[in-house]
């Protein structure tokens, strides 16, 4: 499983993202690979992931895509991610 | 990996800032204060939030400011600004900042380890406003020196 978390400009924020999101990852006993990009790259690294994580500022510039798109945040909130990647990914 | 060392001239504590630029040179003054970055580093973060908008508020209170490595930047640098008026940057969720953590890194895989060494820091929901109340650099160091034992 592929997830896919995106900033503008593909460090910092989006490695912040990664960080915390492989956390929650853990905690919900999931086994995927968490991939940073940037906006300019969103399309090609998406292209098979299930999700992308990524700010209600950038859903507009992720365009087309099949993954879910899950916008989040606090990117610091643990919490708010365990929940929201349990509901895309959980059975 | 400790992050960057937080000099005492990277902190600056009660800015008065009008906007969000204002916000953000403050956090560019404070590296190149720190001798991390150069001023045209500053207008390059500036220039992130204008393409992209304010998705550097990414947790409420909290703007991490940070452009890609480049020429402007001396060295890998962190600072820390707090506000005395907080500022409105355009978040749906997360206006209005009062805490800005400025990032200037040299390399862009490098920069993980930092990253997750932030993210220590901040997963206690009590930093933001533990910082943005800060009456002295010290105890703004202090905050971020926690993790590096």
């Amino acid at each position: 499983m592929k997830i896919v978390v995106m900033c503008g400009i593909g460090l910092g924020t989006s490695a912040i993202l990664k960080v915390n999101a492989e956390r929650a990852l853990q905690r919900l006993d999931i086994d995927a690979s968490v991939q940073a990009t940037d906006v300019a790259g969103v399309r090609a690294a998406a292209a098979d992931a299930q999700v992308i994580l990524t700010s209600s500022e950038l859903v507009n510039a992720i365009g087309k895509t099949n993954a879910d798109v899950i916008v989040i945040n606090n990117y610091f909130d643990v919490d708010e991610l365990v929940v929201k990647l349990d509901i895309a990914l959980g059975s | 990996m400790p992050l960057p060392h937080l000099p005492l001239d990277a902190i600056t504590i009660g800015a008065h800032a009008d906007d969000w630029p204002a916000a953000i040179t403050a956090a560019g003054d404070a590296l190149v204060r720190s001798g991390a970055a150069t001023s045209a580093y500053t207008e390059r973060m500036i220039e992130v939030i204008r393409e992209f908008g304010a998705y550097i508020v990414i947790a409420p209170g909290l703007a991490l400011a940070h452009a890609r490595p480049g020429a402007d930047v001396l060295t890998d640098g962190l600072c820390v600004v707090t506000l005395a008026e907080p500022v409105t940057f355009g978040h749906p969720h997360n206006d209005p900042v009062s805490v800005i953590v400025g990032l200037a890194v040299t390399g862009a895989d490098d920069h993980l380890h930092f990253v997750a060494e932030l993210a220590n820091v901040f997963n206690d929901p009590t930093v933001i406003s533990a910082l943005a109340g800060a009456t002295t650099a010290e105890f703004v160091r202090s905050v971020f020196e926690r993790t590096d034992s």
